[in-house]
C-alpha cells in the first residue's frame, strides 16, 4: 500500500485555492480525510477518477489533482458508472451531497447500489441544501429548520445507510466530520472494497442549517455530531426512546459474497470471446 | 469484390453504423420506436469486447455516455421525444465541457407521451433548443435506411472532429422499415479515431478558445489529468467568472460548429436546375416530396427539391442562393411549423409556403402534389 511520505500538497490543485467552502465547513475535513485515504490505498493520481454533482459538497473534485469530472445535479453516479464499465483499471469515487445523492439523484443511487458496482460513494451528509441557502433536504431531520420548513419539517427523513443496504450496497458505513480518523479508516475500508461502498458522513453546515437550529457556530455542530453519534455495537443494547435523535456509525452492513458488477460483465465478456 | 448488401431494419442500421464507426459503448433506456437501436447493439456490442447497459433512466443514460466518453469510448445513446426531454440537461453538459457523443432520436408525434408509434418530425427545434443557455449543435436527418448507417459514421466522425454531442434525428417510418443496405468495410469509409493531445500532460489544457483549432479529448486514465466541469471554464478547464473567459467560451462553442459549416453541411438537390417552385423537405418526408415531384413534372410543373441532410446548422446559404432564382418555396414537414421558420429567414427574396400535417401519418406524394398545384396557380 503506501510506500511514501504523506503530503496534502502532492495532492492539492493549489492553484485553485482558496476553495468556496465557508469558513468551518465541515466539507475541508472530509477532503482532507478523503487524501489521507487515497494515499493509504497507495493509489496513483492517474488511476483515480472523481465525479461529483452539484452543491457545496460537489466542489470538492476541482481542488484535489486526480481525473475529476463535476457533473450536473443528481448524476455523478451515471457518469461513474459509464466511465467505471469502460476503463475497470480505475479507481471510481463520487462525492455528493444530501440532496444531490438521495433528492434529485435518488434514482442513480438505489441502481448503483442495486448493481453493485466496484465504486465507491462519499454522501456529505449536512441535512440541507447549503449552496441554495439551506431549503430542507430528504435527511433534514424531523421537527428542524429550513427556508423552506420555517414551521418545522414534518418529512420523515431518509436513513441514507439503510437505504443503501437495502437497495444492494455491499459496504455500508456512517462517520461524521468530527470523527476525522475514524472517518480516514472507514475511507480506506471503503475504498478497498470489492463492490458498491457508501459512506455517509454527519457533516456540519453552520451557515444554511446550524444557524436554523440552534447551532449556529461550527463548535456547535461539531458538538452536535460527537453527542449524537453513538457506535452501532452500543446502539444494541438501547431501546427505540434512547436512540432518538441519534444516529449510528460505525462499519454497518458489509459482504464478500454478491456478485461485483463491472467483473461480472467482463467475465461475461472473456466467455463470449471463447465461444 | 462483391458488395455485402443486406435488408435491414433503420434502426438496425444506425446500430450496424455505429458499430463500423468503432462505437465502444451504449446506454440507454426503452423507448418506443427507438428500442431496436438499443436491442441489436444489447447483442452485437458484448461479441466484440464492447460495453452495453441499459441505465435506469434517460437521464442516467446519457451521463454513463458521457463518463465513458471521458474515459476516451466513441458512445452513443438512443431514444425518443419524452426521452430527448430528458436528456437535454447532460446534452447542455455535453456541448459545454466538449465531449464527444451521438445521440439517436427517432422522432414520433408529441407532445409529452404523444404518439408512441407514429411518426413525426416535431423535435427539429428543440435539437437546436432543447437545452438552456447559448451553444451551437449539430443534428443530421437521413431519409432512408441506408443513409442511416452512413449518416451513423459520419455523425461519430463529426462528434469527435468537433468534440460535440451531435444529434441522429431519424423518425419512426425511417426507424421501422425495412431497405436494402450496402454495408461498406471499414477500409471504405472515412473514420476519425479520437486523437491524443500532442503535448505532453503537465503541459496539456483541455480546451482552447482562440486557436480556431479544437484541441483533442485526452481519454481519462492515460495521465492526463484535468478537471471537467459544467460551470463556464477558462482553456485549463477550471471555472471562472472573468468576463473575457465567459464570452470566449461562449463565442468558441458556437464558432468552432459555423465557422466549419462547410465541412459539417450535407444536403441533395434534386431537379433544382430549371426549377420555378423549390420544396424544401427532410427525412422520410423528402421520399414523398420526391415522387409528388414526378407527378408535378408529368404536369407540366417544373419542381425541385432541396433536401438538407446536415439540418443544424441549417444551410442558410444554400437556400439563400436557390431562392434568387427560384419565387416560390414550400416547405413540407410533419409538424406544425418548424424548418420553415428558417427558410423564412434564409429565402427572404421568395415567398415561402407550408404544408404541415401531424396527423400520425405520413405526408403522402397526392398531399405533397396538391399544394404544388395550389402553390403554382398562386
Ligand atoms: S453553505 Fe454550508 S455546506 Fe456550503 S460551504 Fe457553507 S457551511 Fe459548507
Amino acid at each position: 500500500m503506501i510506500k511514501t511520505k504523506f503530503n496534502y500538497d502532492y495532492y492539492l490543485r493549489k492553484n485553485t485555492l482558496p476553495h468556496i467552502w465557508c469558513p468551518g465547513c465541515g466539507d475541508g475535513i472530509i477532503l482532507k480525510a478523503l487524501l489521507r485515504a487515497i494515499h493509504k490505498c497507495g493509489y496513483s493520481k492517474d488511476e483515480v477518477v472523481i465525479t461529483s454533482g452539484i452543491g457545496c459538497a460537489s466542489r470538492l473534485p476541482g481542488y484535489v489533482d486526480f481525473n475529476t469530472i463535476h457533473t450536473t445535479h443528481g448524476r455523478a453516479l451515471t457518469f461513474a458508472i459509464g466511465i467505471k464499465m469502460y476503463k475497470p483499471k480505475l479507481k471510481v469515487i463520487t462525492i455528493s451531497g444530501d440532496g444531490d445523492a438521495l433528492a434529485i439523484g435518488g434514482n442513480h443511487f438505489i441502481h448503483a447500489a442495486r448493481r453493485n458496482i466496484d465504486m465507491t460513494l462519499i454522501v456529505f451528509n449536512n441535512y440541507t441544501y447549503g449552496m441554495t441557502g439551506g431549503q430542507y433536504s430528504p435527511t433534514q431531520p424531523l421537527d428542524s429548520f429550513a427556508t423552506t420548513t420555517p414551521f418545522g419539517s414534518i418529512e420523515p427523513p431518509f436513513d441514507v445507510c439503510n437505504l443503501a443496504q437495502a437497495a444492494g450496497a455491499t459496504w455500508v458505513g456512517r462517520s461524521t466530520s468530527y470523527h476525522a480518523v475514524q472517518l480516514e479508516k472507514f475511507m480506506v475500508d471503503a475504498l478497498t472494497h470489492t463492490g458498491f461502498s457508501v459512506l455517509d458522513v454527519i457533516t456540519n453546515c453552520h451557515i444554511s442549517y446550524g444557524r436554523r437550529n440552534k447551532m449556529k457556530s461550527p463548535v456547535e455542530m461539531i458538538k452536535y455530531q460527537k453527542e449524537k453519534a453513538i457506535p452501532a455495537r452500543s446502539a444494541e443494547n438501547m431501546s427505540p426512546e434512547e436512540l432518538t435523535g441519534r444516529f449510528k456509525t460505525g462499519v454497518l452492513f458489509e459482504t464478500k459474497d454478491n456478485p461485483e458488477f463491472c467483473s461480472e460483465y467482463h467475465k461475461k465478456l472473456e466467455l463470449l470471446k471463447t465461444k | 469484390m462483391s458488395k455485402n448488401i443486406k435488408l435491414m431494419q433503420g434502426n438496425e442500421a444506425v446500430a450496424e453504423g455505429a458499430i463500423i464507426a468503432g462505437c465502444d459503448f451504449f446506454a440507454g433506456y426503452p423507448i418506443t420506436p427507438s428500442s431496436e437501436v438499443a436491442e441489436f447493439l444489447s447483442s452485437k456490442l458484448p461479441k466484440i469486447g464492447k460495453v452495453f447497459l441499459q441505465m435506469e433512466d434517460e437521464i442516467a443514460a446519457l451521463g454513463a455516455v458521457l463518463g465513458a466518453a471521458l474515459g476516451g469510448a466513441k458512445a452513443i445513446t438512443a431514444t425518443s421525444g419524452p426521452g430527448m426531454s430528458l436528456k437535454q440537461e447532460n446534452i447542455g453538459y455535453a456541448s459545454m465541457c466538449e465531449i464527444p457523443c451521438v445521440i439517436v432520436n427517432v422522432m414520433r408525434g408529441g407532445p409529452s407521451t404523444g404518439l408512441p408509434t407514429l411518426p413525426s418530425q416535431s423535435d427539429i427545434m428543440q435539437a437546436k433548443w432543447g437545452t438552456h443557455g447559448d451553444h451551437a449543435i449539430i443534428a443530421i436527418t437521413p431519409s432512408s435506411v441506408n443513409e442511416s448507417l452512413y449518416e451513423t459514421i459520419r455523425a461519430f466522425n463529426l462528434a469527435v472532429k468537433y468534440r460535440t454531442p451531435v444529434l441522429l434525428l431519424t423518425d419512426e417510418i425511417i426507424g421501422h422499415m425495412r431497405e436494402k443496405v450496402v454495408i461498406p468495410d471499414k477500409s471504405e469509409v472515412e473514420i476519425i479515431d479520437l486523437k491524443l493531445p500532442d503535448v505532453p500532460p503537465e503541459k496539456y489544457n483541455p480546451y482552447n478558445y482562440t486557436s480556431g483549432k479544437v484541441t483533442p479529448l485526452a481519454p481519462m486514465g492515460e495521465g492526463y489529468r484535468y478537471h471537467v466541469t459544467g460551470l463556464i471554464h477558462g482553456e485549463t478547464g477550471f471555472p471562472s467568472q472573468k468576463t473575457d473567459v465567459i464570452q470566449n467560451a461562449e463565442n468558441w462553442l458556437i464558432d468552432k460548429i459555423y465557422k466549419n459549416i462547410k465541412d459539417i453541411e450535407k444536403f441533395e438537390e434534386f431537379m433544382t436546375g430549371d426549377a420555378d417552385i423549390l420544396v424544401v423537405a427532410y427525412g422520410s418526408t423528402s421520399r414523398s416530396v420526391r415522387q409528388a415531384i414526378s407527378m408535378a413534372r408529368a404536369a407540366g410543373i417544373k419542381v425541385g427539391m432541396f433536401r438538407p441532410i446536415t439540418i443544424w446548422p441549417f444551410p442558410e446559404e444554400q437556400i439563400s442562393n436557390l431562392s434568387k432564382k427560384i419565387k416560390k418555396v414550400l416547405v413540407v414537414e410533419m409538424n406544425m411549423g418548424q424548418i420553415i421558420l428558417e427558410v423564412q429567414r434564409a429565402a427572404c427574396g421568395s415567398k415561402v409556403y407550408g404544408l404541415h400535417v401531424t396527423n400520425g401519418e405520413p405526408i403522402t406524394p397526392d398531399q405533397i402534389f396538391a399544394k404544388i398545384k395550389e402553390v403554382s396557380e398562386n
